[in-house]
């Protein structure tokens, strides 16, 4: 009997630990996605199904419509309350997601690669088109877009017809950046530099005529991602390879997703 | 030299500013915890931390290092503040340290409280709104009651053992104290307060045949705008030669939702969180407002981007944001994410939120305020207090309001001859006398008594957010041609109640507030109540059992004896 109630009183007293307990380490932050190191795979045959838009006929539609279209998968930014923002892309173009309806187990399937059938509204915030309010169905299909080269482009007008998609861009020169103490470096957090680690990650690149402003997006590429840790360990007058998906924000704000030092 | 343009905070209402993630479930899920603890521990009252007593002294050889949690408006010049701030107290009290862990949103804060909440390691010093110390404080004896604390004589405001020259208790603006206050006591202490203003294209408005009036209603908002949508052959707009506009952007829907209420005196909610927003008066307004959303008069933040964007490039006349966004509004604004070669000059002026009772104008107060965490050490609540406090001195508070359109809180800053100055060298420079910053600060200086906020409650930020999104999903209707009528206005409110799960608040509200019927004990909560008792009972009858074979065993000791 004393046994019995002793081992009751522990299994109480567990249970009230446990509830009022402490735990000294802070809730770390978990990392919400990363792009993965994936390959390109060949272009599927450009078969739309019925009711489905063409990239052409997508960029043709008028801000505020509906919009049906097939893309795929090739990078997630983050998943919220069962919202999700997705780089996708197809044989044609590129196609970004803006908090598209996905459960946190429909996340999960969506790799890169992965065919989806979006039915949302086309919309525009700042300069980024994108589809908005939108649910989706995973299709049978896999296509991982190559990067496209930008390499000379970035200044040309005709660079918003990239917009959204992979890209790289060869033999940039990393240039300082001004920190809030006025003294130079080759990044900043956040784009005055009024962040920490874990934020945004702001550098600027030369490409012998112009200078560009780059982003590493936290979300997109948090702290501890292979880019994320490379853009930190760059050097003003480094010459580097990029990735990254061609973001707008009044004007293109790329998401950088692969940094090689030459 | 091209330059990209540089992104501010790109999407405030993207997963950003909701923190966003995997952790998103977590965190649902331990805000769910907390309030389920609060349950339990309201039943059987055992408490999560013991409530917080003033020690007799502050032992100043102990090493005490505290975390504040603050947020800057990615304005780099707030965090200098801070961290100059945190030098100068830790100079004050070289045996605290204190850690600075800086945020660019409150939701995220938010968030990561509520988060720490159930493991107890939440920050000691933490920038906050109200709304969100409600949720806070369903854990039990988180956040420190600072009413003893305030008045205290040593180290109160102010008070004989305080190493600096703090605020008494009545040099902080009674209004904005008063803001603080949830169920009769002090949870938080105001850190800086603003309002929203107009920024208006003043250009435009004369040149459309308008005059600027000095209190805005909303009946010359609407026409002026639909006025200025007149276009030529080409499609641009006569007043801007372009062709984009949008006379009229607000960036906060929700504001817009409330002030308007307010203005109307109709329901909003009640101070004990019973919800009015569902009334005659906001369908009226969402009417009027679905009205000019079709027309192309009206966009919001979050439907096409910030404010102060489209008016710098001249495609907005007006621009509702908070006045501590005041340095990205205007021709010549210190900060902004335009390209120079699309900003456009014009002459900016800055006035009341538009009304609709013009003699009798009503504006939100918002801004951060600073509560304090409790922790088992008293001494380390002590020195989170006395830092606290430190936020409160003329230094730090007028350093800070000149980064932005705010006030400090406290008419010893406000009145000091520091402050004094700054306020009259008003358009000098533009930059930290930038004339439209200026005058947004002028506003709330000379309008804190139209100000007002509304009540709160747990999930008072869920209402707020509901009043919004009313907004938001009415403006995107009718821009894609849906039609916004009666059966529109059921399943809005039939929408927003789900999403923000409004038609739970009432019963979380009960809990907190202890003023309603605290409804049917949760599962867990009788199962762990039915096991105690089972325990209690076992042990009662075990010690009689003992006490009978005892007394059993003393008679017969005793006839032994005998």
């Amino acid at each position: 009997m004393k046994k019995l109630l002793v081992l009751l009183m522990v299994c109480v007293l567990g249970a009230s630990c446990v509830a009022c307990g402490s735990n000294n380490e802070a809730a770390a932050p978990e990392a919400n996605t990363q792009t993965e190191a994936v390959v390109a795979t060949e272009a599927p045959a450009d078969e739309k199904s019925e009711g489905v838009m063409s990239y052409e006929e997508y960029m043709a539609a008028d801000l505020d419509t509906e919009v049906v279209v097939e893309t795929y998968v090739q990078a997630k930014q983050s998943w919220w309350e069962d919202k999700a923002t997705v780089y996708t892309q197809d044989q044609d173009g590129a196609y970004f997601l803006y908090n598209m309806a996905c459960s946190e187990e429909d996340y999960e399937k969506l790799t890169p690669g992965t065919k989806i059938k979006v039915t949302g509204y086309k919309s525009e915030w700042s300069g980024e088109v994108e589809i908005i309010d939108a649910t989706f169905e995973i299709e049978d299909g896999n296509y991982v877009a190559p990067a496209t080269d930008l390499t000379g482009k970035l200044s040309d007008d005709t660079l918003i017809n990239y917009q959204n998609q992979f890209f790289s861009v060869s033999g940039l020169t990393v240039e300082a950046s001004t920190q809030q103490d006025g003294t130079e470096a080759a990044f900043l957090y956040n784009w005055d530099g009024s962040g920490a680690d874990g934020d945004d990650l702001y550098f600027n690149v030369s490409d012998g005529t112009y200078t560009y402003a780059f982003t590493v997006e936290s979300y997109l590429c948090p702290a501890g991602s292979e880019v994320y840790e490379a853009v930190k360990a760059l050097n003003v007058g480094d010459t580097i390879d990029v990735e990254g998906f061609l973001y707008w924000y009044e004007g293109v704000n790329p998401h950088i997703t692969s940094v090689t030092v030459k | 030299m091209m330059r990209l343009r540089l992104k501010r905070n790109y999407r405030v209402h993207s997963p950003k500013r909701a923190f966003g993630g995997k952790r998103a479930g977590w965190v649902c899920l331990t805000a769910l915890l907390v309030c389920l603890l609060c349950n339990l521990t309201a039943c059987h009252g055992s408490k999560g931390l013991p409530e917080f007593e003033i020690p007799e002294s502050f032992d100043t050889t102990k090493e005490y290092e505290i975390t504040f949690w603050a947020k800057n408006d990615t304005n780099k010049s707030q965090t200098m503040i801070y961290e100059k701030a945190i030098s100068d107290f830790e100079e004050l009290y070289p045996n605290i340290t204190v850690n600075l862990r800086l945020y660019t949103d409150y939701g995220k804060i938010y968030n990561d409280v509520i988060t720490n909440i159930a493991t107890n390691t939440t920050p000691n010093v933490c920038i906050t709104y109200p709304d969100h110390i409600a949720t806070y404080r369903t854990g039990v004896n988180q956040v420190v009651a600072l009413d003893e604390l305030m008045t205290d004589e040593a180290f109160g405001l102010g008070g004989s053992e305080v190493r600096f020259d703090a605020p008494t208790k009545d040099e902080i603006i009674p209004q904005f104290l008063s803001e603080c206050q949830i169920d009769g006591h002090y949870y938080a202490i105001p850190f800086m307060r603003s309002t929203e203003a107009c920024y208006i294209n003043k250009t435009y408005v004369e040149k459309l045949g308008y005059t600027v009036p000095d209190v805005l209603n909303w009946d010359f908002i609407w026409e002026v705008s639909e006025a200025a949508l007149a276009q030529d052959e080409q499609g641009n707009y006569l007043v801007n030669g372009q062709n984009v506009l949008i006379p009229f952007i607000y960036k906060s829907t929700d504001n817009m939702m409330i002030q308007m209420l307010k203005q109307k005196d109709a329901g909003y909610s009640t101070q004990d969180g019973e919800i009015e927003i569902f009334n005659d008066t906001t369908e009226e307004l969402l009417y009027t407002i679905a009205e000019h959303g079709k027309s192309g008069a009206f966009s919001t933040f979050k439907i096409s981007s910030y404010p102060a964007n489209f008016l710098n490039a001249g495609q907005c006349i007006f621009a509702v944001d908070s006045t501590a966004g005041s340095t990205w509004m205007g021709s010549d604004a210190p900060l902004s994410d335009i390209s120079e070669d699309k900003i456009v000059q014009f002459e900016t002026e800055v006035r009341m939120v538009p009304q609709f009772d013009t003699a009798n104008p009503r504006m939100i107060s918002q801004g951060p305020s600073i509560c304090v965490f409790n922790k088992a050490d008293s001494g380390e609540v002590l020195a989170s207090w006395l830092f606290a406090q430190f936020l409160l001195t003329n230094d730090v508070q007028t350093a800070y309001a000149k980064t932005e359109g705010y006030v400090p809180v406290t008419s010893k800053a406000q009145q000091s001859p520091e402050y004094q100055d700054y306020l009259s060298r008003a358009g000098e420079d533009n930059k930290e006398h930038y004339q439209v910053k200026m005058s947004a600060t002028n506003l709330l200086l000379t309008h804190s008594e139209d100000t007002f906020v509304t009540p709160v409650f747990v999930g008072s930020a869920s209402l707020r957010d509901a009043a919004g999104q009313m907004i938001e999903n009415t403006v995107k209707a009718v821009r894609r041609n849906q039609t916004v009528d009666d059966a529109f206005m059921e399943k809005l409110e039939s929408d927003v109640i789900s999403l923000y799960r409004l038609d739970q608040l009432s019963e979380t509200t009960s809990v907190t507030v202890g003023k309603k019927d605290l409804g049917p004990l949760p599962k867990t909560a009788k199962i762990l109540l039915g096991t105690l008792a089972v325990v209690w009972i076992g042990i009662l009858a075990y010690v009689l059992l003992q006490m009978v074979k005892s007394r059993e065993k003393q008679d017969k000791h005793l006839i032994y004896k005998k």
